[in-house]
């Protein structure tokens, strides 16, 4: 895929705070084309909702960041803020984890979603209220909750009003933080249904974050797997899940629950993820991996073919479920 | 459901007023001393002339009777007779009243404009400026008004010659004029409180999920302060302005009598020091009128500040 066709495409992205001693993220590439969904998987604390975030420029305060996350090919880490807020107001826009948070509890709903198009269109409110009224039917709300407040509607509710204001000024990237984590499991699969269904409606490319496997199997395109900061592997949706290369990859499908084998123990992933404190030499996974030798204590694996491992050139991964994977 | 929230209020506003009338009242008749030996000052007591004293403030009937008969006389405006002055205390309530009034509502001005104009700064710009409002508040609410009102005269009256020293003026203009000093001792301390509840309900605010998802939409950082930010901070903010009007009304007090300004305030301090019973008591229930009703105000904005809180809930939040 050329250049040109990317809506997101960040490259080499290395963010460092104060007082940690390895960077919070380090050396992150990714793509995301045009009307494509990509995941973006990892426990706690990787990082990827960080990464989703650099996408709009919204960095923690004293971050110093190297690389470059370009939005339509502009990149955001140079913008100005007068820029920034463009971006932020038409180009990508961001839905969150949690609804009933992120929406302001004193305003109302119309508000809510005529808000940036008031203040930013330059048109009218009426047209921002016409296109709201539209969107709010996209998301199967009726017009009343224009002048409802958040109190008045469920978590579920929220989240499609949430999704209708970030296709708001029809952005080409949306961004997802974990989108349905907060939201039952009917509801869940509802917001899923419909997101997938507004790509194919809007044609917008979607950063889904995640960290239910079975989510990002069912909704993207291709997946990124992170791991401390870094991008341990990623390919097609199918692929991925179906024939793991790297052995944090293959770890996490075993901790995942799965209908077709209720009663197979879950294989926590003994251990835990390196701490920002201590700095990490080598492989940030080799603490914890049952294959992990010499070289990977030692030397940092870069990611080739879309895995950054040494041994996965060796390893048959595939099988582990069944049960034979040596316990460290 | 407001009409319902109304009645009970209201209900509650008598209740609370009967209470604090007999709170009053008691206070005095257990205090030591009797207003009839500041009438007599020091004149051989006459029997006949202290019996006729007596009688005319009721002295002699027990407490409860004493307290219904007051209280019966209050409910109809009549707030009876001053002992110091012989003259009816409404008449001389009223005279009071105007400059203390004005000097109240100076002072609640300068507490909000500067309260929530250096709470907001203090919030926003965060370093330097808000090291420096922290250390201003602290001098401010480390200071009693009398000391501020010592200081501020000998500055700007004594050696700036720029404001009077005594009085309280005539007409309205002269009256500002007369009341700046007073006002600025009055407020100093209130500002310091209401900066102080600006600043934490703010960086409470700055806080919230919705506020960073609100810059995420790419709305700019002023509107985001205004509309977000400061917006839902009002509601500790209204409840401590609604307990700073009363806190200035006790204030007063002392604040008139450092300046001679003859309020309401100076007149209740020496009619406690010289015992005039009617004039404590009708001042007094007053002032506790008055912090009931700037409650009930408060009480009645706060579901238009947070939709959350209808008038059906007991109380605010």
């Amino acid at each position: 895929m050329s250049a040109a066709t990317h809506v997101l495409e960040i490259d080499g992205l290395t963010l460092r705070l104060p007082r940690t001693a390895r960077p919070v993220l380090d050396g992150v590439d990714l793509t995301v084309g045009a009307s494509e969904i990509v995941a973006l998987v990892g426990e706690s604390g990787s990082g990827k909702s960080m990464t989703l975030r650099t996408a709009l420029g919204l960095l923690p305060r004293q971050a110093a960041v190297g690389g470059s996350v370009r939005v339509a090919g502009e990149d955001v880490l140079t913008m100005t803020p007068a820029r920034l807020r463009d971006l932020r107001a038409g180009t990508a826009s961001m839905i969150f984890q949690d609804p009933r948070a992120a929406i302001n509890p004193l305003r109302r709903l119309g508000d809510f979603l005529t808000e940036s198009a008031r203040i930013n269109g330059g048109a009218g409110g009426e047209r921002a209220v016409v296109r709201a009224r539209h969107l709010l039917a996209a998301v199967g709300l009726t017009d009343r909750v224009l002048s409802q407040y958040p109190h008045e509607l469920s978590g579920g509710m929220l989240q499609r009003i949430m999704i209708a204001s970030a296709l708001m000024n029809d952005p080409g990237l949306l961004l997802c933080d974990e989108p349905t984590t907060a939201l039952d499991v009917t509801t869940q699969a509802e917001i899923v249904a419909l997101l997938a269904d507004l790509r194919n409606t809007f044609g917008t490319g979607m950063l889904f974050v995640t960290h239910d496997l079975g989510l990002a199997a069912a909704i993207s395109d291709r997946v990124f797997v992170m791991y401390a900061g870094r991008i341990v592997e990623h390919g097609p949706a199918g692929s991925l899940f179906g024939a793991p290369r790297h052995p944090y990859t293959a770890a996490l499908l075993d901790s995942t629950p799965r209908l077709e084998a209720p009663s197979e123990r879950l294989a926590a992933i003994p251990g835990q993820p390196p701490d920002l404190r201590a700095p990490l030499s080598g492989c940030p996974f080799a603490a914890r991996c049952a294959y992990a030798i010499e070289r990977c204590r030692a030397e940092r694996p870069e990611p080739e073919n879309g895995v950054a491992c040494h041994r996965a050139g060796e390893l048959v991964l595939a099988t582990v479920r069944e049960g034979d994977r040596p316990r460290a | 459901m407001i009409a319902g929230f109304l009645t009970r209020r209201l209900a509650g506003l008598a209740a609370t007023l009967v209470a604090a009338s007999f709170l009053v009242f008691g206070a005095l008749y257990l205090a030591p001393g009797s207003p009839e030996t500041f009438l007599l000052a020091g004149r051989a007591a006459n029997p006949e002339a202290l019996a006729a004293i007596r009688a005319q403030y009721h002295l002699d009937d027990p407490f409860l009777i004493q307290y219904v008969k007051w209280l019966g006389q209050m409910v109809t405006g009549d707030l009876g007779q001053s002992v110091q002055y012989r003259s009816p205390v409404l008449g001389l309530i009223e005279a009071r009243l105007p400059g203390t009034l004005l000097l109240i509502a100076m002072s609640a001005l300068l507490v909000v404009l500067f309260g929530v104009g250096l709470g907001w700064i203090s919030a926003v710009r965060g370093g330097a400026t808000d090291s420096a409002v922290l250390v201003g508040t602290t001098v401010a609410l480390g200071t009693p008004s009398f000391v501020a009102a010592i200081v501020l005269l000998w500055l700007f009256s004594v050696k700036l010659g720029w404001f009077p020293t005594i009085g309280g003026g005539q007409g309205l203009a002269d009256m500002i004029y007369h009341l700046t000093l007073p006002s600025v001792a009055l407020s100093l301390y209130w500002i310091g409180v209401l900066t102080r509840v600006t600043r934490t309900s703010m960086l409470d605010e700055l806080g919230r999920e919705h506020v960073e998802v609100a810059r995420s939409r790419g709305i700019p950082e002023r509107t985001v302060i205004r509309r977000h930010v400061l917006r839902n901070a009002l509601g500790p903010i209204s409840t401590m302005s609604g307990l700073t009007i009363s806190g200035l009304v006790i204030s007063t007090v002392l604040v008139e009598s450092a300046f001679g300004l003859g309020g309401l305030g100076e007149f209740l301090a020496r009619s406690v020091s010289v015992k005039d019973f009617p004039v404590v008591q009708a001042i007094s229930l007053l002032i506790v009128a008055l912090f009931v009703v700037v409650n009930l105000v408060v009480d009645l904005l706060y579901p238009l500040i947070d939709p959350r809180v209808g008038y059906g809930a007991r109380g605010a939040r």
